[in-house]
């Protein structure tokens, strides 16, 4: 892909940036409810106050110039102090980050571990009983609702049989210094095997309540990809070749099956950063989904406004780097 | 049936004729059915009042397990509410959001898409600009986003999901709207003079209801999923009012000593969901021969 | 003479439908001795790619063989077991196939596609003697500055050249038998007569044994000794190729020789075959090209069998001794 028709998918992608930040800009402030009276809704503040603050906060301006300085402070980070932090939203964002990364990237690479065998073995095994056993895996896997699915894996592997903990990143007595916030990284860094196997284990039931469903979608991705390579004459062709059946199917058909494997497998990367919000309130998951619920209940808007924009600008990030993945491994398409 | 007949029928009949072939699709079926004769004759076959709280029937297990009673079959929650009766009315909050979201959702999308692909220019760019938008959030994001700026609440519920989902009709219609647009019905009705009002809503829409009546059902699970979370997470309907996501949540808090109270209204919600799941399946199977293999 | 390299017995390959068992190919019978060429001539859906698609046992699911006998170099393919045919395959049997952009994956480059079958077939010991041996394979088929364009893509190359890369993929390991399936379609004539002169060159001077797959009846008449005509499945004429072309025994093949351009009667008139090829899924036990035949009689609808018809040829017509020559 040459230089300008990345800029050009690049350039696309800006509207929908745009939009996304007014969607999001409408949202904080159309909401009923004057944020300058919860702000101030527990101290003694006189209307001459409340008038500063409200003047300070540029809310006495019009709708597009308030706009113009959401848009401006966003893009240096700047989204106000979270009200119950006491310190700016950005930096308690950013403290959040690496737990929900962790638990999403340990979630997809699941994910993909469980979907590329199934889904290979389904396509090889057209409509034989193993294929219409993991169609119907799959479907129950799409249909399963993701907080009760943890629920019940809790029920079982934590309260039950106590395999796994209930909840939490790791335990309070296996704590490590915080150098990257990745507890499986910091962890080896202050070479505590202890503390990573305990970082493992809290991890655990999270990626698999995050995970699981997503392999369902993934393995069907995988299944339609890979049947219609298996009919390809390149496949036939290799097969000709005298080559072992191993070597067609996992060289030959697999590496071209996966390009839209690995485009779907990105923009689900971007879902399941938002299915978290979910997940971590379900296992008290110390990542940002937990302290955007949280915040949402304390009426914490600021955080919850620059949540959602991040959100929503990774998941278009996502989308554009998907796009750039399917160009990048299809030598066909490549410019 | 015979060829002859199946010439006969419409697109709409013949897709209908092979629904009905598919057993599967119709167990489903038979399943959503019953889901929903239950939540509308809730009122007349539950137990009892699903807020009636008793706090000497407190975690009381199903009616199988030590300690249960055939009076209230699947046990008791946390304030001592009959479960089954809470059930029963909760499926009244899933299926009613559900259907109204869907429903509402496919007249925007289908008008939408329809006006998109048919009129093109401004329009079109307009409508685009903000599918591409809508679909820029993640949906839990954008809905939980919504909701609490919104707050809580039945009535908000069904606002925001209809922001979002009417996006995914109008990208079917707008795209078979494409197409049809290049047929020949719609050069001849261009031809004889119709205005574009009549050639979208008489000519192209009968054309486009199949696809729309597929993403619908489709669709809708989804829904049904996202109400689910939205209550689960407080965001959804309020207290006492049941809803399969709530209970799930309130009974988080006693699962070492009562698992029925957040495992069953689960139950409800994945079977309910698998039924769609598998019926959508179904209905795109018989309207769409062009998704056969996919 | 020798003992054919290839020969086919009786072979029966069927396709379950949804309508029911498609016979792809029935009951045909061949033979192809090294260093000789056989043209087999049929439109698409007469049985001519399944039948060698049979004999190199790739076959897609659902189709199955149900009958004959494939015996390679005396060694009966079907009852070979996987692995040994695997070995054959690409290595003494090579297919070389008529769309070279799907046939080579787009994700390899030419050299990994060439070198993967050297080094399957232990042919070049390591990788650097079998990319040495791929520049030296594709500058025989006439590509310029071919080691330098080894980590090419497919995409990369011309129709032309990745038309011919294709080929000299297949004849890589030296194959004795190669059946070439509609292989110069794509070429324009120069690179055409180029591939085809290579092809003649290792049948003379290799004893290669050619299976050239093709509707073209031209390229037939100019290459090919023998030839075999297919319909619907089944074998319906054989024989050498110049007495079939000048006096066919059969009335699907005179259609196909006079819907075709002669280069010495270029004005002559075309007459394509009129009708359509019958429902494989629903045939009867009669001859089957008599529903776009003008000399059917009622006594086609009885079962025909291929008999001899002269000049060491076969014909399943029944009216053949009558067709003026």
């Amino acid at each position: 892909m040459t230089a300008s028709r990345l800029l050009e998918r690049l350039f696309q992608t800006l509207p929908v940036l745009l939009g996304v930040s007014l969607i999001v800009f409408l949202m904080i402030t159309l909401t009923p409810g004057d944020p300058v009276e919860i702000m101030l809704a527990d101290s003694r503040a006189t209307p001459e106050q409340a008038a500063v603050l409200r003047h300070d906060l540029g809310l006495d301006r019009p709708l597009p110039e308030r706009f113009l300085i959401f848009l401006g402070r966003a893009l240096t980070g700047d989204f106000g102090i979270s009200f119950f932090h006491r310190r700016p939203v950005w930096d308690v964002l950013v403290e959040r980050l690496p737990a929900t990364i962790e638990l999403t990237l340990a979630a997809i690479l699941l994910a993909l571990a469980v979907a590329i065998p199934l889904g290979v073995a389904a396509a090889v095994k057209r409509d034989t009983w193993m294929d219409r056993a993991l169609s119907a895996i799959s479907l129950f896997g799409v249909s399963l609702p993701g907080f009760w699915f943890g629920i019940l894996l809790i029920l079982l592997f934590a309260v039950q049989w106590g395999i796994f903990p209930v909840g939490g990143r790791t335990s309070f007595d296996l704590e490590v210094a915080r150098i990257t916030g990745f507890l499986l990284i910091d962890t080896l860094l202050a070479g505590r095997l202890d503390a990573f196997g305990a970082a493992l284990r809290h991890l655990a039931l999270p990626a698999i309540t995050l995970g699981l469903p997503t392999a369902a979608l993934l393995a069907r991705v995988v299944r339609s990809a890979m049947a219609e390579v298996l009919t390809s004459d390149y496949v036939l062709f290799a097969e000709a070749k005298g080559l072992s059946r191993g070597r067609v199917l996992l060289r030959h058909a697999l590496k071209n099956a996966l390009i839209p494997v690995v485009t779907v497998a990105a923009i689900e990367t971007g879902s399941l950063l938002g299915g978290n919000m979910i997940v971590e309130t379900v296992f008290g998951w110390p990542g940002l989904g937990r302290l955007v619920v949280e915040s949402i209940f304390a009426r914490n808007y600021p955080l919850v406004q620059a949540a959602v924009l991040f959100y929503a600008v990774t998941y278009v990030v996502l989308n554009f780097v998907a796009d750039l993945l399917y160009t990048g491994l299809n030598p066909k398409v490549r410019l | 049936m015979s060829a002859a007949e199946a010439g006969a029928l419409s697109p709409l009949g013949l897709g209908l004729e092979r629904f009905r072939a598919n057993r599967t699709a119709l167990l489903a079926a038979a399943v959503i059915l019953l889901f929903v004769l239950a939540a509308l004759s809730a009122p007349w076959i539950a137990p009892h009042d699903p807020a009636d709280a008793d706090l000497f029937r407190r975690l009381q297990p199903p009616a199988w397990l030590e300690g249960g009673e055939w009076g209230f079959p699947l046990g008791c929650d946390s304030l001592g509410r009959d479960i089954l009766s809470r059930l029963l009315f909760g499926a009244r909050v899933s299926l009613l959001v559900a259907a109204i979201v869907i429903c509402i959702a496919a007249v925007i999308g289908t008008l939408a898409g329809l006006a998109a692909g048919y009129l093109r220019g401004w329009t079109d760019t307009l409508i685009g600009r903000l599918v591409d938008t809508l679909l820029g959030f993640p949906y839990l994001v954008f809905a939980i986003g919504l909701m609490a700026m919104m707050g809580p609440g039945l009535h908000n519920i069904i606002l925001v999901l209809v922001y979002k989902e009417w996006v995914f009709s109008c990208r079917v219609v707008r795209g078979e709207t494409l197409a049809a647009r290049e047929q020949d019905y719609v050069e001849a009705a261009r031809a004889l003079g119709a205005g574009p009002g009549h050639i979208m809503l008489r000519e192209i829409l009968p054309n486009v209801l199949s696809p729309v009546l597929v993403v619908a059902t489709f669709r809708m699970a989804y829904v049904i999923i996202m109400e689910a979370s939205l209550s689960f997470l407080g965001l959804g309907v309020q207290p006492p009012t049941p809803s399969w996501g709530s209970m799930v949540a309130d009974g988080r808090d006693f699962l070492v000593d009562a698992w029925w109270v957040s495992t069953l209204p689960g139950l409800a919600i994945l079977m309910l969901v698998l039924a769609i799941n598998l019926a959508s399946q179904g209905l795109r199977d018989a309207f769409d021969p062009r998704l056969h293999s996919a | 003479m020798n003992p054919p390299l290839l020969s086919v017995r009786g072979l029966r390959t069927v396709f379950p439908t949804r309508r029911g068992p498609v016979v792809a190919a029935d009951d045909v019978d061949l033979e192809i001795a090294e260093g000789e060429a056989l043209g087999i001539v049929g439109e698409s859906g007469s049985g001519k790619s399944v039948t060698f698609l049979s004999v190199l046992g790739l076959l897609r699911p659902p189709g199955r063989i149900e009958a004959g006998e494939i015996l390679f170099a005396g060694r009966d393919l079907r009852r070979l077991p996987h692995a040994e045919l695997r070995a054959l395959r690409g290595r003494q049997m090579a297919l070389a196939m008529q769309d070279a952009l799907s046939a080579l994956n787009p994700a390899f480059t030419i050299g990994t596609q060439v070198t993967e079958t050297l080094l399957t077939h232990r042919i070049a010991p390591d990788m650097r003697a079998a990319r040495a041996q791929a520049a030296a394979l594709l500058t025989r088929v006439g590509i310029p500055a071919a080691a330098e364009r080894l980590d090419d893509y497919p995409h990369q190359f011309s129709g032309g050249m990745r038309q011919r890369a294709m080929i000299a993929i297949s004849l890589a390991a030296r194959p004795r038998l190669l059946v070439a399936d509609e292989p110069t379609t794509a070429l324009d004539v120069t690179l055409r007569a180029q591939v085809l002169d290579l092809l003649d060159t290792l049948r003379r001077e290799d004893g290669l044994a050619l299976a050239l797959i093709t509707h073209d009846l031209a390229v037939v008449a100019e290459r090919c000794p023998r030839v075999m005509v297919m319909y619907a499945g089944q074998v319906v004429e054989s024989g050498p190729t110049e007495a079939v072309i000048a006096r066919p025994r059969h009335p699907y093949t005179r259609g196909l020789l006079e819907s075709l351009p002669r280069l010495e009667d270029p004005d002559r008139p075309l007459h394509p075959i009129p009708g359509q090829v019958p429902d494989l899924a629903r045939l009867d036990p009669g001859c089957r090209f008599r529903n776009r035949c003008g000399m059917a009689i009622a006594e086609c609808a009885a079962p025909v069998t291929l008999q001899p018809a002269g000049e060491g040829r076969l014909s399943r017509c029944i009216r053949a001794p009558e067709m003026a020559p």
